[in-house]
């Protein structure tokens, strides 16, 4: 994976497989304390306590297409070089939280990449799953949710590609703006 | 300073776009959509998927072609990633492999405007070695 945003990407397909209705995805940079923490949490169907022991593991997976499962263990490698680390809570029934911590400036940090593109992708394609979106930079913070959006967009749909490009902008735009206070 | 965009530009971009939708709908043939999904699994994402879908959803819109761009799972083809699928009108899917923008724009222009068929198919009866 190039960037963290990738990561993320990835790692919200699995709270998708998991059927959930509701996806929450947070990334909070502490620039004074250096770290930078990403959490992404889902009502999913969760997974029982064995499976989670395992699913750091690369050669478990829950699919049938292939043999190997690298997400989370390519996710949990990145957050460790950095000195970081990852961890996972599920419930069964009730869903999961996974929470990788990484040193902000570390030379092995990946970049956050295109955060704003990764969203309004997840969004468009996944329009029956609200997804909320939380950047903080220290006491600054931006919220990005597909509810709000709906509620604006009334009934035109989200993966309209020109509603696409304006969220892009809209996200970048409030990206910046937090960054430079 | 520039001013922010917001969800309230969003609310008065919404006349402009429900005419841009009513105008599609009223020359709309519910077969004649084209279906591409992407297959976004980490081997996908990992090898470029993200760019290739973020290409098909603005070059289908910029030439107007009526097409619903989704994502899937991993096909089995990691070896081939970044792979798409592409369901034109009537016919059977069609999976393509190592996709970048160069190819995807051929896939466009003459799979899909065309029905030419391309490099890079993988085969419906290919069967992978366990």
């Amino acid at each position: 994976m190039k960037d963290l945003s990738l990561h993320i990407l990835d790692i919200a397909q699995n709270s998708i497989s998991a059927g959930a209705s509701k996806i929450g995805i947070s990334i909070d940079e502490n620039l004074a304390a250096n770290t930078m923490a990403i959490g992404v949490t889902d009502n999913g169907r969760g997974m029982p306590a064995e499976v989670v022991e395992r699913v750091t593991d690369p050669y478990y997976t829950s699919r049938t297409t292939r043999k190997v499962g690298l997400g989370i263990p390519l996710f949990k490698q990145n957050a460790e070089a950095t000195g970081g680390s990852l961890q996972i809570d599920s419930e069964e029934g009730r869903g999961t939280m996974l929470k990788a911590t990484f040193l902000h400036n570390h030379l092995d940090r990946p970049p956050l990449g295109d955060m704003a593109g990764v969203m309004v992708l997840l969004a468009g394609a996944n329009p029956e799953i609200r997804f909320v979106y939380t950047h903080r930079i220290d006491n600054e913070e931006y919220v990005f949710d597909t509810e709000e959006v709906k509620e604006a967009l009334d009934g035109i749909p989200l993966n309209e590609p020109q509603v696409m490009r304006f969220l892009k902008e809209m996200i970048n735009e409030n990206l910046t703006a937090i960054k430079a206070r | 300073m520039t001013k922010i965009k917001s969800l309230a530009d969003l609310r008065n971009m919404k006349a402009d776009l429900q005419s841009k939708i009513a105008l599609r709908e009223k020359s709309d043939n519910p077969e004649g959509l084209v279906q591409i999904k992407v297959a976004m699994a980490t081997c996908g994402i990992a090898s470029g998927a993200k760019e290739v879908m973020e290409f098909l959803i603005d070059e289908l819109d910029k030439r107007n072609i009526d097409a619903i761009v989704s994502q899937t799972g991993c096909m089995g083809y990691c070896y081939a990633e970044p792979t798409i699928e592409v369901t034109l009108p009537n016919q059977e899917p069609v999976v393509f492999g190592y996709v970048d923008s160069k190819k995807a724009d051929d896939i466009i222009e003459k799979y899909i405007k065309t029905g030419e068929l391309l490099e890079g198919i993988i085969p419906v009866n290919y069967e992978k070695i366990d």
